[in-house]
């Protein structure tokens, strides 16, 4: 008891110390000087009440981790004791897929349109986390700049419509084109580098983007950024009040139904919806494809791999150039959604969030990282009473997480393969 | 005399001021067993990574089927047919055993991304393919029931028949064995000995060997070259060597 009793004081007496003047202080501008202030003695209370909590949390922080660590894991729906084989595992998965696809589908016509904005938003995560997954999560490539392919992205499409006035459809692809380059081109520096070394190069390499952005003002704005970004069509149908286009027709007319701006949200909805179900599709099969086990032997054993004829520089390249070509696509969409980009929507601070949902996820496995999609990016907007506490739940939530899931949500389990003829 | 195999010519590997290896040759020839021994710290480890291409060597050639290769990247020199085990075992240790043989045969099987993106049948036929070779090698070493288990959690014995399999998927011609019994127990060790003949006499493959168990060494090998100090010390058949004063005082040392 002794022996924690100390840490816990002092724990307690730092949590005071650092309370104290940042919040039972407070500066009020007396003229032209400035003067120091108390608080009012409910907010002292509030600060000795927390020194307190924090206290007695380190006291039995043990017994709290024990607790934490005895709550059970959120087991996936399918998989039960009962489905021994692969085969019948799988089925109960498509069954899975086939009911969340399903709400997912019908889910925005009934919620509102708020929500199914911020839903739209979580699905441009989703595709993010899925395509830094490759390079982090399978290939073992610690990248901190993968915003910097998302800005790739946003930008092809502002600037071929600005430029070239070309459509989101003839864009999307070619922004993953573009993105994918640019994956192709980073890479080839950081072959060599590994950990720590292959972090700050990715992280340089982010930044660099984003100050191209802002600084090649003649081409890309630079910090007014781009600005009437079109939405997607469906099919050459628009979704404003008008028709933007000489002889377009807008949706609303096309059906001869009253207009209404939530269709467009829906729709965006819906596209995300597809571009995410899309993503899942291919990494689900790249995992499984000679490249997808390649990836994850260069991140186990990289000596060996060479040793058995797996040529790394191929297989390097291709985690950063698919994983990019993703970010691409999520980038070209997130700037039709928008329709305003500028540098500030591509800073460090994304390319954390989209590595935490990776972490957080559980490294490598595909629905932990739907499901941390999901909390970083509703968990803040739920949070948003809170204020300018927020980020502080936001880090609580985090480290209680990580108590709890060290390795993840979901940790990434291996497929068990049929042996016919064993 | 026909042409070996294996050529290694006067090789040697400098670091720096250490001169590691220096002026080492030697011959392997088809079906053949050849151990290279010599106390701790002689260098065969170091020769092994120039063979492997690990290094490159600073001085001497090295030709493999008629072909010079001291000079290619490791992961090429393997496609030709050389393949190694580590002193370390070097398993893909989170990954399935059967996942491990998946990866060694890389670049046997169909690696164009759309055949795979839309599983064609060649993509599958050359998939399926590719599993039956690894079950036929999971059976081969005992390891069939193990499949679905990850590698790291095999005992130490079978993740070392495990890296011997994951050689032997890829279809070598030369097979290099860094001490493949160390750490095994005395049980172990005869299912090695067994199975490195075995692979000899039924696939056709040569190997080389770097071992310390003598017994192991002397029961297996056509020939054995000894090393000390980064030099060539001596060669010749198992009796030869049994019987060569130099190799007795450089393991006994001065008597």
């Amino acid at each position: 008891m002794k022996d924690k009793f100390f840490p816990a004081l002092i724990a307690g007496i730092v949590t005071f110390v650092l309370a104290f003047p940042l919040l039972g202080l407070s500066i009020v501008a007396d003229g032209l000087t400035l003067g120091l202030e108390g608080a009012d003695t409910k907010t002292l209370g509030y600060i000795a009440l927390a020194s307190l909590a924090v206290f007695f949390f380190q006291l039995w922080k043990s017994n709290i981790v024990a607790v934490a660590k005895s709550i059970p894991l959120p087991k996936k729906a399918y998989s039960s004791p009962a489905a021994r084989s692969q085969s019948q595992r799988d089925k109960r998965e498509k069954l899975f897929t086939l009911i969340v696809v399903a709400l997912a589908l019908v889910w925005p016509f009934f919620a509102s349109r708020g929500n199914v904005d911020l839903a739209t938003l979580v699905l441009i995560y989703v595709m993010l986390g899925l395509g830094l997954n490759i390079v982090v999560g399978l290939a073992g490539l610690l990248d901190l700049g993968y915003v910097a392919f998302y800005a790739v992205g946003a930008y092809s499409y502002a600037l071929l419509y600005q430029y070239f006035g070309l459509s989101f459809w003839v864009c999307l692809p070619l922004a993953g084109l573009f993105a994918a380059i640019f994956g192709f081109i980073l890479g080839f520096p950081v072959l060599r580098l590994r950990g720590d070394y292959l972090a700050i190069v990715t992280l340089g390499f982010g930044e660099i983007i984003r100050i191209l952005l802002n600084n090649w003002t003649h081409l890309t704005g630079g910090p007014n950024g781009i600005g009437s970004i079109p939405k997607p069509s469906l099919f050459g149908l628009e979704f404003g009040r008008r028709a933007k286009e000489e002889g377009n027709v807008p949706f609303h007319e096309f059906f001869s139904i009253d207009y209404n701006s939530g269709y467009k949200v829906i729709f965006l909805y819906l596209l995300a919806l597809l571009l995410v179900l899309f993503t899942i599709f291919v990494i689900r099969r790249l995992m499984r494809m000679p490249v997808g086990r390649a990836w994850e032997a260069l991140r186990e054993d990289e000596i060996a791999c060479r040793s058995l004829g797996l040529n790394r520089t191929i297989i390097k390249l291709s985690a950063f150039t698919i994983g990019a070509s993703f970010a691409g696509f999520a980038g070209a969409f997130f700037s039709a959604r928008q329709g305003f980009i500028s540098p500030e929507s591509f800073t460090f601070i994304e390319s954390a969030i989209i590595l935490a949902i990776v972490v957080l996820g559980g490294m490598g496995s595909q629905l932990g990282i739907i499901l941390a999609a999901v909390a970083m990016t509703v968990l803040p907007e739920l949070a948003r009473e809170f204020q300018e506490y927020r980020m502080l739940m936001f880090g609580l939530m985090m480290v209680l997480m990580m108590i709890w899931r060290p390795q993840g949500l979901l940790p990434m389990k291996r497929r068990h393969m049929e042996l016919t003829n064993g | 005399m026909a042409e070996s195999m294996l050529k290694v010519r006067d090789l040697s590997m400098r670091f720096g001021g250490l001169l590691a290896v220096n002026g080492v040759s030697l011959d392997v020839e088809e079906r053949e067993i050849i151990s290279v021994i010599g106390p701790n710290g002689a260098g065969k480890t170091t020769v092994f990574n120039c063979i492997s291409g690990f290094y490159t060597p600073t001085g001497g050639n090295i030709n493999y089927k008629g072909q010079e290769i001291h000079a290619l990247a490791d992961y090429k020199i393997s496609r030709l047919g050389m393949v190694r085990t580590f002193q370390h075992v070097r398993l893909f240790s989170q990954m399935t055993v059967i996942e491990n043989l998946l990866v060694a045969q890389h670049r046997h099987v169909n690696t164009n991304l759309l055949s795979g993106l839309f599983k064609t049948p060649s993509y599958r036929k050359k998939e399926q393919k590719s599993i039956d070779r690894a079950v036929y090698w999971l059976k081969k070493v005992n390891l069939l029931e193990f499949a679905n288990r990850d590698a790291g959690n095999l005992a130490y014995g079978q993740q070392r028949r495990l890296e011997i399999a994951r050689c032997m998927v890829t279809e070598p011609g030369l097979l290099m064995l860094d001490e493949p019994a160390a750490g095994l127990n005395p049980k172990e060790t005869k299912e090695l000995d067994e199975l490195i003949v075995s692979l000899k006499e039924d696939y056709n493959v040569s190997i080389l060997l770097i071992e310390h168990d003598m017994n192991l060494v002397m029961g297996i090998s056509d020939r054995i070259y000894v090393i000390n100090q980064g030099q060539p010390l001596a060669s010749g058949t198992p009796d030869e060597i049994r019987a060569n004063p130099d190799v007795i005082k450089a393991y006994l040392g001065e008597v």
